[in-house]
């Protein structure tokens, strides 16, 4: 390493790339060992671009066309376990066909990464974006991450593996990418040098929990209420110091690559000043954006913070970005039936973490842009004019809308 | 060959002579907690014993799950790994790409390390098949599936899985006032139907732990051949099968002399029986299944009418299988006259 520089842009090269192509760019600089295809859109994408790094040359890693997305998750799944650097990913109910396997990775403590391409769960019959796939993981253990561009999905792919594979973590890690939305969308892309990413990236090293004959352990026992609790509790630590690995990441990565210096969880935008905030994940941040624009030009002072690691969640982060407003809307790609005000799972999640505050803001909630629809720029209008008069009156007329829907 | 398929090395595992020339070491040990009498954990002792030390274990959920590693007193030697009930198959692919990722690259040590992974019957032949059936589609990779066969999901209180004979007692199928026979499926032929469907398999056994030597040979002969290989034991199994544990090894003997479970292997795509089931398919008299079912509790609400349905589906298998034990039908009457060998038409390419 000769370079002492702090960022070598020189040796970076930009590339008109889908999320899911740029993902791929990541795998084949992380140099991975074991990648697992099995096709569902959207997010196989991301597998037929393997299919041809590996087909050329460019990346060495045994690819192994599965038969169902049980064996795609089971099968990286054991690789991890003997040391093995691992890729995975599915949509929709495929990733609810690996549910047996996603539920025990965590359990088992192997730094899995997989890209969710977010679908909604057919019937009916639907290949749009909806977070509910991913979101189904979020009590067992997974780290969850929501990207909004094919930037910083490459980024954040190279982020989660150095964070996943911390010895202090050990834990899978879900990247969120909104179906056809980003993992569709082609967008110039900076892809790294190999150089750039070896000072990132460590290599992958299980230690003494490798599974090797050298290494002659028990995985996975029978545990029963002796342990079981305490193992809990272990994958409870490792998502507690998840928090500060990432920023340690982060910190580490804006200083090789000279990006993302911001705060790691949350992009926010125009909160400042704000007196009502929309929060949403994802790539709805685009329309969104463009109407809080629009509601400043008619000198309505509204805000927008998007989430960018669901687990862990950012509890401080949204304290401190909501406190001040007067309303929040929760704007939810999903859908949680019969929770708290029947609103959707993003909604009761930032609403308890606003719990605390001496003075919490009223939160709506939306339902919109379910099923691959837009959330369109009127759709942002709606919701900013529902917050305003929350704000204006004080008075929290009706706690959770479907935005954008007929009937 | 292209390199990407290049298999990496496997243990050379000559055949052990004798029983005196056996291996002293185990590989699993105290510490399990298995019934007595339990000839499923006779089969993972003599499957690890005749892999050797340099193995890597991984069992799918049932009773040599269960039974055999509680936390703290584990009685696996070698390195062991649980995997989910219907992943054996996944979890040998996974584990030898892991292996042989690692080693392509340098990572760890090139040398051959056996895969064994183990699943029950309803592990093998219900929820996994799929997965299995998959893994023994890889030519790539070295590793060996067992299945041990005691026909029923023995751990979770002896349910009948599609593995448990007919009309057999489980506690999903008990014997009423109404329905003497609750279970009427005829067991599934696992080792036959993956041996006939997949070419890339070079090796598919049937063995018995009563013949505890030529069970280890298959598994080292499974572990030597390079590619995936799948083992199918039949497991005597005294809570199951309603039996006193002292008579576990001779039913085993009784269930290859009556012919209910065909001692064969299709070794690079050639088919032998060996033991006492090649005296059988040689003309040998097989012995009465009536002699095999009133050993079991299991059957004790039998009629004679259904021995003679049970002996009549056993001698149909014998005598009207294309292959006893491995084919479940026969040729038709003009195709039997004689299968002429099939060639491509000359000059049509042109």
């Amino acid at each position: 390493m000769s370079a002492v520089t702090l960022e070598a842009p020189a040796a970076e090269k930009e590339m008109l790339i889908s999320g899911c192509a740029a993902i791929a760019q990541a795998l084949r600089l992380a140099s991975i060992d074991v990648v697992t295809a099995y096709p569902i859109r959207p997010y196989d994408t991301v597998m037929q671009a393997v299919a041809k790094l590996i087909a050329n040359g460019e990346l060495d890693a045994d690819y192994i066309v599965a038969s169902s997305e049980h064996d795609q998750f089971e099968i990286v799944k054991h690789a991890s376990a003997v040391g093995a650097r691992v890729f995975c990913g599915s949509s929709g109910v495929g990733w609810m066909y690996a549910m047996e396997a996603l539920a025990v990775t965590p359990a088992l403590r192997l730094p899995l990464l997989a890209l969710v391409g977010n679908r909604a769960l057919d019937d009916p019959g639907a290949f749009g974006c909806e977070h509910n796939d991913a979101l189904c993981v979020r009590d067992l253990g997974w780290m969850l991450t929501w990207v909004d561009t094919a930037q910083e999905a490459l980024d954040t792919a190279l982020i989660a593996y150095r964070v996943a594979e911390d010895p202090r973590i050990f834990l899978p890690c879900a990247i969120g990418a909104d179906g056809a939305f980003l993992t569709h969308s082609e967008a110039l892309v900076k892809v790294p040098s190999q150089d750039q990413v070896d000072r990132f990236l460590p290599k992958y090293n299980r230690g003494d929990k490798v599974l090797h004959p050298d290494n002659p352990i028990t995985i996975a026992p029978q545990a029963n209420e002796d342990w079981v609790m305490e193992i809990r509790k272990q994958n409870d630590e490792a998502m507690r110091r998840a928090r500060g690995v990432i920023q340690e990441a982060y910190a580490d990565f804006q200083q090789v690559f000279g990006r993302h210096g911001e705060n790691p969880f949350v992009e926010e935008y125009l909160t400042g000043d704000a007196d009502v905030i929309l929060v949403g994940q994802g790539t709805l941040s685009l329309s969104v954006k463009v109407g809080v624009r629009k509601m400043r030009q008619q000198g309505h002072k509204v805000g927008f913070l998007r989430l960018k690691w669901f687990r862990p969640f950012p509890m401080p982060e949204l304290q401190k970005a909501l406190a001040r407003a007067k309303a929040i809307g929760v704007v939810d790609r999903d859908y949680s039936f019969g929770s708290p005000n029947h609103a959707g799972v993003l909604y009761s999640e930032v609403r308890s973490a606003l719990y605390d505050l001496g003075h919490r803001p009223a939160v709506v909630g939306f339902i919109s842009g379910l099923g691959g629809r837009e959330v369109s720029l009127d759709n942002v209008t709606e919701m900013s004019e529902i917050l305003l008069k929350t704000a204006r009156t004080g008075r929290l007329e009706q706690p959770n809308y479907w935005i954008g829907v007929r009937g | 060959m292209p390199t990407e398929l290049t298999v990496l090395p496997t243990q050379n595992l000559a055949p052990f002579k004798g029983v005196k020339k056996l291996t002293i070491e185990e590989y699993y040990t105290s510490g399990h907690r298995t019934c007595q009498g339990c000839e499923s954990a006779l089969v993972m002792k003599l499957m690890v014993k005749a892999a050797g030390p340099r193995t890597i274990v991984l069992g799918s959920t049932g009773c040599m799950y269960v039974a055999n590693t509680t936390y703290y007193s584990t009685s696996w030697v070698v390195p062991w790994m649980h995997t989910q009930l219907g992943a054996s198959g996944s979890a040998a692919v996974g584990t030898a790409a892991g292996l042989r990722a690692l080693m392509r690259k340098g990572r760890i040590r090139q040398e051959p390390i056996n895969v064994i992974s183990f699943c029950g019957d309803g592990g093998g032949a219900d929820m996994g098949l799929s997965s299995i059936s998959a893994a023994l589609t890889y030519p790539e990779y070295n590793f060996l599936i067992l299945m041990y066969d005691n026909e029923s999901y023995a751990n979770t209180d002896i349910q009948l899985s599609s593995m448990t004979p007919y009309g057999a007692n489980t506690t999903f199928s008990p014997p009423g006032k109404a329905r003497r026979l609750l279970h009427t499926r005829w067991k599934k032929n696992v080792a036959g139907m993956l041996a006939a469907g997949h070419p890339e398999c070079k090796y598919v056994a049937t063995v018995c732990a009563s013949y505890a030597l030529q069970m280890m040979n298959r598994v080292r002969r499974g572990l030597s051949i390079g590619g995936p290989s799948f083992i199918h034991s039949l497991d005597p199994c005294p809570k199951g099968w309603d039996y006193d544990p002292m008579f576990s090894h001779e039913l085993g003997e009784v269930a290859v002399e009556t012919g209910v479970w065909p001692l064969f292997e299709v070794e690079n795509h050639v088919l032998s029986f060996y033991g006492k089931s090649k005296a059988i398919a040689q003309g040998k008299k097989r012995k009465s299944v009536r002699e095999y079912l009133l050993k079991q509790g299991r059957f004790a609400h039998f009629t004679d009418e259904d021995i003679a349905y049970f002996q009549k589906k056993i001698d149909e298998m014998w005598n009207r299988w294309l292959i006893p034990g491995v084919c479940a039908f026969d040729l038709a009457d003009d195709i039997k006259k004689g299968l002429a060998k099939s060639e491509v038409e000359m000059g049509t390419a042109a």
